[in-house]
């Protein structure tokens, strides 16, 4: 009977991790691609050890196209993810503060409101934006991509209500009785207690602006101002035969920022989608 | 004394709940006027226009843009195809999630990396460098051909056949199932143990306790991870704009990547937004649906 458990227990490990490495076999294929040479890319060999390891690929790849290397996309990238992530944890903070602890009127309608935003399609209102942004000049600019998200994410802020729903009331009473004023309550009392829900929303948001292709793709047409999403597809764009390895090597590059968070806060987002039933 | 009252009289404004409430909700009230109401009376006012970007006049065609849908041939293509992809990807994701999950229930301490294995497809899945990898394992000579002509069948076109490009972008979506799969284990793991046990009391086996607890466990969850899933693939778009941009001869032509190709590859402003239009109804009408059938499948413990 034991001998029976111990097998079935194997057989479970072994089937887990070779399915396992199955789903992530593209993933390990792209870097190892980085370090092959073009024409065993092109051969599709499934092997996962490059024949000769050629690690110039990361060195012409880096030197990007007409004199913009990626250290500017990486810039441009890390700038917007940056501003945008952080403009989604302020605002959506402040937001779902009212909408959860303030008792003031009009708050059901505001509260359908940002539930209403959540189901919208982006593809409904992102025509209309774009003409929006382009009459008031910044079409060609970083404010399309930043600016909406200092106005709080409604799947943030849905989020952050629910977490707060957790924080006992009794905290703010005390506090009032203290003689702390509602903004005082947000600032001393919600905002340090929300921290697991903001370590949750700094992740997410960082992964879904650091992918994000359309919205760089709709507002950015300088060159210098693109970010690496943008950057990585003009080397399938570009005119003369694609530099397979290089793309590659920045492919793997772009989502190296994506894997060392996923390792330092694995938990946190795993909870947080579990949670939150956040989409991804 | 004038002065201190009055700036009492201040405080007591800016303490009270309503002054509180407005400038907490500031950010989301201006934004939703700014970034969600407008464009959306916007859109539906350039619906009924012949707008383009440039142009000086704008007229007002009435429904005429609604009534080109109809016999625009890429149009009718796309919405099929679009369905296609919805109706086949959805089912498929949500199964293979809810599959693995309950394949890493099982308690081990490897449980956490396995998770996190499983994970990575969702994790990267959304990247422009995986949709380039996609398109190569697909390509002619690419992995999946190889494994193919490994196995002594022949090798596929895949991107250069109508009917068979869907399938790799299908597959894609498929593939990322990770953030379903963790939603459906966080649901599992509120299951009561005792059920199990009652069940296997009463001789029931493997299959009929998954059917007969788990399955009616979960159905809140399967909903919940059904419309989201659902109104997420009725917009896909960077797949298709990368891998395939349409192609060949318009049969990956999903319905976000025509809306975006009127709107500015054709610059046919006034079109695309009657397309939008028609897109937010059609889903409209599919979420719907889903939620009125919802009623005859999920088990909710408020009822009997």
């Amino acid at each position: 009977m034991k001998i029976k458990k111990g097998i079935v227990k194997t057989l479970y490990h072994i089937f887990v991790i070779a399915f396992g490495l199955a789903m992530v076999y593209p993933v390990l294929w792209m870097i190892s691609g980085s370090f092959k040479d073009n024409s065993e890319i092109l051969r599709g060999s499934l092997a996962l050890i490059p024949r000769a390891v050629k690690t110039s690929n990361y060195a012409t790849g880096w030197k990007g196209f007409s004199k913009i290397t990626f250290a500017t996309f990486f810039k441009n990238s890390f700038l917007i993810t940056a501003v945008a992530t952080f403009g989604t944890v302020i605002s959506s903070s402040l937001v779902a503060y009212s909408l959860s602890r303030i008792r003031f009127r009009g708050r059901g309608l505001w509260f359908t409101c940002m539930l209403a935003t959540m189901m919208l399609p982006g593809q409904v209102i992102m025509i209309p934006s774009f003409l929006i942004w382009y009459r008031l000049g910044l079409a060609n600019s970083y404010v399309p991509l930043i600016l909406p998200y200092f106005c709080g994410q409604a799947f943030f802020i849905y989020q952050m209500m629910q977490f707060m729903a957790g924080i006992p009331r009794e905290l703010d009473e005390a506090a009032t009785i203290d003689g702390c004023s509602k903004y005082g309550i947000y600032s001393h009392i919600i905002l340090p207690l929300l921290k697991p829900s903001i370590v949750t929303t700094v992740i997410i948001q960082f992964y879904w602006k650091w992918d994000d292709y359309m919205g760089p793709l709709l507002y950015l047409s300088k060159p210098a101002s693109y970010t690496v999403s943008l950057a990585i597809k003009m080397f399938a764009d570009a005119a003369s035969k694609t530099d397979y390895g290089a793309m590659f090597a920045m492919s793997t590059l772009s989502l190296v920022p994506v894997f060392l968070i996923f390792l330092f806060f694995n938990r946190y987002l795993v909870e947080g989608i579990g949670t939150s039933g956040l989409k991804g | 004394m004038i002065t201190e009252k009055r700036r009492s009289g201040l405080k007591n404004f800016m303490n009270r709940n309503e002054t509180v409430g407005y400038v907490f909700a500031f950010p989301f009230i201006f934004g939703f006027i700014c970034f969600s109401l407008i464009p959306i009376l916007t859109s539906f006012y350039y619906a009924f226009t012949d707008f383009s970007m440039g142009s000086k006049t704008v007229e007002f065609v009435g429904g005429r843009n609604f009534g080109q849908l109809f016999t625009d041939e890429i149009f009718t293509k796309s919405l099929g195809i679009t369905l296609k992809y919805v109706f086949i990807s959805v089912p498929m994701k949500l199964t293979f999630a809810l599959l693995v999950a309950f394949l890493l229930t099982r308690k081990t301490r490897l449980q956490v990396l396995y998770r996190s294995l499983y994970y990575v497809p969702s994790l990267v899945g959304g990247s422009i460098a995986v949709a380039l990898v996609w398109k190569q394992l697909f390509a002619r000579k690419g992995l999946i051909n190889s494994i193919l002509t490994q196995a002594g069948l022949s090798s596929i076109n895949w991107f250069g056949d109508r009917k068979l490009a869907l399938y790799p972008l299908i597959l894609m979506s498929v593939w990322q199932f990770g953030s379903s799969m963790i939603i459906f284990a966080a649901g599992l793991k509120e299951i009561p143990s005792t059920y199990y046990e009652a069940a296997r009391i009463d001789g029931a086996n493997g299959m009929q306790s998954f059917f007969r607890i788990t399955l009616p466990c979960l159905s809140p969850i399967i909903l919940y991870n059904l419309v989201m899933q659902t109104i997420q693939a009725f917009m896909a778009f960077t797949q298709a704009f990368v891998i395939t941009a349409g192609g060949p001869d318009n049969g990956t032509m999903m319905y976000a990547l025509y809306v975006y190709n009127q709107a500015f590859k054709y610059n046919n402003m006034g079109y695309a937004c009657a397309m939008s239009w028609f897109m937010l109804a059609v889903m409209s009408v599919i979420t719907v649906v889903i939620f009125r059938t919802s009623k005859f499948w999920v088990f909710s413990e408020a009822g009997d």
